[in-house]
């Protein structure tokens, strides 16, 4: 835990890195909370664009295909007006390691400010953050099956906005817990923000062995999963997984544990349900739910570009802070930085 | 580093004396100026605690600005920790606006102010109010309507305290070895 937060943060406690919301502190998650809450102005602006990032540069690393979080973080970073350059680099399974030190080594040269990393393996951008370019600001975009940081913040900022305080809430995530990659940074998140009621709600197969010891309860029946839940998060189910016999088909799964309106009927009536898209109507979810008046969906999606913004904002002060602190020290002191 | 209060400068002991006089001020502006409509607009924290109180008194609309922002020292000091949205609940283009911040100093906080209206869209006219103004200027900015000017030593800066009874003070930067 203390190790995710000191790579996270600077001596004096500041965002430098955006991996995953497991180590940082409440009041941190508070912080970035609240300062997405004033990017959301922003998006209403008749100029949506504020000049905190003027002259820096961000990239765009992205290793595996993801339009939507691609799109969001490339919209987030122009609205903080800084030079956003976008690689989509397929890699290798034989050449993977070497091309992505000798790639990043690269930008860095180019006097690059941030790394947004999408990556298939797990660890990539811990790997990075910690091992190739410690002072270039981090931000995890979707990491393997282990984190997607900013897709759990900006469900936490989908709650907040509309529910308001976590503590008394009863928060269901239904689906493919197992092979989610935003389940477990949802949970911390949750977890250090105060909710106690955390449900998971799938089937045996999908549901990663011994999770219930980060204090969640599981469960496999939807209906009483999502009894009198106040938030209902759906995690998209990727059809591959029906190929690989964790289930045994889209309309098996949909009776089972599809989010209808007749069973969003047990949970409190003024329930949001919220999922990170692209979504598979008739799958995960019946289209009347998800075009439905307590769908958050669309609503999650520009809250996405204006948390994108703020941990982008915050990551980038905490690094030009540390640069400067490491730049004030006598030079004996520094060390050679890699 | 720590805060000390100095010995008060004898105008800054009656604060609602100089809100008075610079109400006083703002409504010779508007006459003068011909502006009968004004949209008052403060800037985070202590220009918000007196726009609420000039907006009463004009019966105008009310909007705030927090320019965390728009600042031009972000590669200096970092993102200000707390930063709170802005909020104009109106159109500004084509009006007037009464710009309306606590202390003048530097000038730097109105700048980066009026980027961020200009990004809200184009007003008719910007007038600058102020409580006081600090004979500090690096920038080419100054108050239309201004209740006291006052000289600081270095060290030395204003600080009005509130929201609900307004105290502008004399604060000193002390420094604890």
């Amino acid at each position: 835990m203390s190790n995710l937060a000191n790579l996270q943060l600077t001596q004096s406690g500041e965002l430098r890195h955006f991996l995953t919301p497991e180590g940082l502190d409440r009041l941190m998650l508070e912080r970035i909370l609240d300062t997405a809450d004033s990017f959301v102005v922003v998006g209403n602006q008749e100029v949506k664009k504020v000049p905190l990032l003027r002259g820096r540069t961000v990239v765009n690393l992205f290793f595996e295909n993801s339009t939507r979080t691609r799109s969001t973080f490339e919209l987030a970073a122009k609205r903080l007006s800084a030079d956003v350059l976008t690689l989509d680099i397929k890699t290798s399974a034989t050449s993977k390691g070497e091309s992505l030190l000798d790639t990043l080594q690269n930008l860095r040269a180019m006097h690059s400010d941030m790394f947004v990393v999408r990556h298939s393996d797990s660890g990539a951008a811990h790997f990075i953050a910690e091992q190739v370019t410690p002072d270039v600001a981090i931000i995890n975009a979707g990491d393997g099956r282990h984190a997607h940081p900013t897709q759990a913040m900006l469900d936490m900022l989908t709650i907040r906005r509309h529910k308001g305080r976590f503590e008394p809430l009863s928060v269901a995530i239904v689906g493919d817990i197992a092979h989610s990659r935003v389940a477990r940074d949802q949970i911390h998140a949750l977890k250090t923000l105060g909710c106690d009621d955390i449900r998971l709600v799938g089937p045996n197969t999908l549901m990663p062995q011994g999770i219930q010891s980060m204090g969640v309860s599981t469960h496999n029946n939807m209906d009483t999963g999502i009894a009198g839940a106040d938030v209902i998060i759906m995690l998209r189910l990727q059809t591959e997984r029906m190929a690989s016999a964790f289930l045994p088909s889209a309309g098996e799964y949909f009776r089972l544990y599809g989010l209808t309106v007749q069973r969003l009927a047990q949970a409190k009536p003024d329930a949001i349900v919220m999922h990170p898209g692209p979504i598979n109507r008739g799958i995960e979810i019946e289209s009347a739910v998800a075009d439905g008046p307590q769908s958050m969906i669309l609503n999650q999606v520009g809250y996405g570009i204006a948390l994108r913004m703020a941990v982008m904002s915050m990551a980038m002060s905490g690094q030009m802070q540390q640069r400067q602190s490491q730049a004030n020290q006598p030079s004996s002191l520094i060390g050679e930085q890699k | 580093m720590g805060a000390k209060r100095t010995p008060q400068h004898p105008e800054l002991a009656d604060t609602p004396a100089l809100v008075n006089h610079l109400l006083h001020q703002v409504d010779q502006l508007l006459t003068t100026q011909k502006i009968d409509q004004p949209l008052v607009i403060g800037i985070h924290t202590g220009g918000v605690w007196l726009a609420k109180v000039l907006a009463e008194h004009l019966q105008a609309p009310l909007g705030q600005l927090d320019i965390a922002f728009y600042r031009d020292d972000f590669s200096k000091h970092g993102l200000h920790p707390q930063v709170s949205p802005s909020s104009l609940p109106f159109n500004i283009n084509d009006q007037h606006i009464l710009l309306v911040d606590d202390v003048l100093m530097s000038g730097r906080t109105v700048r980066a102010a009026m980027n961020e209206l200009f990004d809200f869209g184009r007003p008719a006219s910007i007038k600058l109010v102020t409580l006081c103004s600090v004979n500090q200027r690096e920038l080419p900015i100054q108050a239309d309507a201004c209740a006291l000017t006052l000289d600081l030593k270095p060290g030395q800066y204003l600080q009005l305290e509130g929201p609900d009874t307004l105290k502008l003070s004399i604060i000193e930067h002390v420094n604890h070895e």
